[in-house]
């Protein structure tokens, strides 16, 4: 009597099955993969006549590049990930990106011993267009952004803190958690703050407003003002309006390069 | 100042007075012109200024013409200014007082103040554009050449026809720019969709994907810059393109490292190599990528990660722990250093000299004070004097 489906025939014939889907499955990836090969080869000639058409669009109009990224944000695609990738390659996005980041990290290190490594997005703005020269494309507060955001992958602690309706950059390893961050925005008013507006304004006990002006200090983002009228004051260098207009020394220049 | 036409200063048919201001001087890009004391009048079309002195001397200039406009705030012994940019005279503008100028922008000057109030009104009708949808006709006023003044309206609208045709050409290019743009996204999408869907069937089979096919797809995703999801665990972030890029790099960065005592931070490295480049410059990934790569390449140089998340490039022939040591040398001599103090006495960045102190605090060689006044470290006579 046959018995279906038992035995070692029906065992192998099963074995042999399983192998031949998997051999299908391969087929089916390489399939797919010579399918994405031939559209990216489509892809490529479609951005080419894209850049070929509004190149200089996207160089010279910043608006133009904010729309740009969003939609590229929106799709899943960094235009900014690899200099090998193809929008950095025909569209020239990278360069212009990468460069920047060179110009932000560079800036930032001269300032660094004033400002402890924070500095405002507007400085940050103001001494890149400085050191890129009258002829030197236009750049945008949003391109700064990012570039930084490109910069943070380097580890060595760039990052961007919002405060009342701008951003600060900082630019070096220190750690900034929530309590800090709350704190520099409180200072953005006025450049500085003491612990009685802290604890009035956060609700938080003398301790914790003490050990995050204490930490500030310790990083050289914060100068304190014993002398100030009242009680002590900390200011944050980073929100001098008066450097703003000062240049990088040439000592503070060599500092920066390597 | 060559934009500006002479006018009779009455307002046109349609055309509203929305502000005006005394005590202003008109320049013609940095030059003072003879026009020093007048009144300038905002319309829903254009700019006039007239002489205080001497009314019938009256010059007019339409909004159409206005670019951009910026504020120049004042300073000692100078008045604040509105800086107007123009776009060139057409060539049937009505006669003014001047044919030519070198600069193309003007500068009001409120030598009586009134110009915070000005330029909001300004740039509000310079967002408004009324003059583009409310057409002028004839002065309703007897003019003193009736003619003229007909002549004169059909002028400027004219003008301002020309004006509004280019405006709609900029428009266009822009406009045709956001729907090339567009397209191209959908077509992008649809790339990132198929990566998605060749990701999945990678993920179901479970690493029963060759190598040569990860590679080949690795590269596609890099190429469009679409995130890599599945392919990370099995064989790292790495392309064959970062591959190249290592053994690249330990070539360039062998001498820059030996100069200085071997290790740099990537941020420096960034900076380095693309200076260097100048064109084709690397992303801030493809560096990490690719130094990532340097060990298991057994290239001379490796990738050294401390605990800050700071990231440095080390030659192999480095060795930190041993640095300490003459570190601890240093601190020793001097009593106690800052990483700042330490810094400057060896010549590092002030950001490896931390690291390197840290490193030395974790091994026990140092201990740190930490107070207001900064981080500073001391030998740890803990360990040496028991």
């Amino acid at each position: 009597m046959h018995r279906r489906g038992v035995g070692a025939g029906a065992i192998a014939k099963k074995k042999l099955a399983e192998a031949k889907y998997k051999e299908r499955g391969t087929v089916l990836a390489e399939d797919q993969l010579a399918q994405m090969s031939k559209q990216l080869d489509m892809f490529k000639t479609n951005l080419e006549e894209f850049a070929s058409k509004h190149k200089q669009e996207i160089r010279k109009n910043p608006e133009f590049r904010v729309q740009f990224q969003d939609m590229c944000a929106t799709i899943g695609v960094d235009p900014l990930a690899s200099g090998k990738g193809f929008w950095s390659e025909m569209l020239g996005v990278g360069d212009f990106y990468y460069e920047l980041g060179v110009q932000i990290i560079e800036v930032c290190l001269a300032l660094k011993h004033r400002n402890g490594g924070l500095i405002t997005l507007e400085e940050l703005h103001q001494q890149v267009l400085k050191g890129r020269g009258k002829f030197a494309q236009d750049v945008s507060q949003d391109d700064l952004l990012r570039a930084i955001k490109k910069l943070k992958v380097l580890g060595s602690g760039f990052g961007i803190i919002p405060v009342g309706g701008t951003y600060l950059v900082q630019s070096v390893p220190a750690e900034l958690n929530m309590d800090h961050t709350v704190v520099l925005q409180l200072a953005e008013k006025k450049g500085y703050v003491t612990v009685s507006e802290i604890r009035s304004s956060l609700k938080w006990e003398m301790e914790r407003a003490k050990q995050v002006l204490e930490h500030l200090l310790k990083e050289g983002m914060a100068w304190l003002d014993t002398q100030a009228t009242g009680e002590p004051q900390y200011w944050l260098p980073a929100l001098f309006t008066e450097l703003y207009s000062q240049e990088i020394t040439p000592e503070e220049a060599k500092e920066a390069i390597p | 100042m060559d934009r500006f036409s002479w006018t009779s200063g009455l307002l046109e048919l349609g055309e509203t007075l929305v502000v005006q201001q005394r005590g202003v001087r008109l320049y013609d890009g940095e030059e003072k012109v003879k026009f020093d004391s007048g009144v300038l009048l905002l319309s829903t079309h254009r700019l006039l200024w007239r002489d205080q002195k001497n009314h019938e001397c009256c010059i007019a200039v339409p909004l159409s013409q206005v670019v951009f406009i910026e504020e120049q705030a004042a300073g000692i012994g100078k008045s604040a200014k509105i800086v107007v940019h123009l776009h060139p005279a057409s060539s049937n503008k009505e006669p003014g007082p001047f044919q030519s100028s070198k600069y193309s922008y003007i500068k009001l000057s409120f030598k009586e103040h009134g110009q915070i109030e000005f330029y909001r009104r300004l740039s509000e009708e310079m967002t408004q554009r009324r003059w583009e949808s409310i057409p002028t006709g004839q002065t309703i006023q007897v003019n003193k050449d009736p003619q003229a003044g007909r002549i004169r309206a059909v002028g400027i609208v004219g003008i301002e026809r020309k004006l509004e045709e280019k405006r709609k050409e900029t428009d266009k290019n822009i406009s045709e720019a956001f729907e090339d743009l567009s397209k191209l996204m959908e077509k992008a999408k649809e790339m990132v969709e198929l990566s998605k869907s060749i990701a999945n069937k990678i993920k179901e089979k479970q690493g029963d994907i060759t190598e040569d096919e990860t590679i080949r797809f690795k590269s596609y995703l890099l190429s469009m810059g679409i995130a890599n999801p599945v392919t990370r665990e099995t064989y790292g972030s790495g392309t064959q393109y970062h591959m190249q890029l290592a053994k690249q790099l330990a070539g360039i960065l062998q001498t820059p490292l030996e100069e200085r005592g071997g290790i740099m931070s990537l941020t420096e490295v960034y900076c380095l190599v693309n200076r260097a480049r100048g064109l084709e410059l690397l992303s801030p990934e493809d560096l990490v990528n690719a130094c990532k790569m340097l060990e298991s390449l057994k290239l001379p140089l490796r990738l050294r990660i401390f605990d800050s998340g700071v990231m440095v490039i080390e030659l192999q022939s480095h060795n930190e722990e041993e640095m300490v040591a003459s570190a601890l040398e240093t601190v020793s001599e001097k009593g106690s250093l800052t990483a700042d103090e330490f810094a400057k006495l060896v010549g590092m960045s002030v950001l490896l000299a931390k690291e390197r102190l840290l490193l030395a605090e974790k091994m026990g060689h140092l201990c740190r004070d930490d107070s207001v006044e900064g981080l500073r470290f001391y030998p740890n006579l803990f360990l040496t004097q028991s």
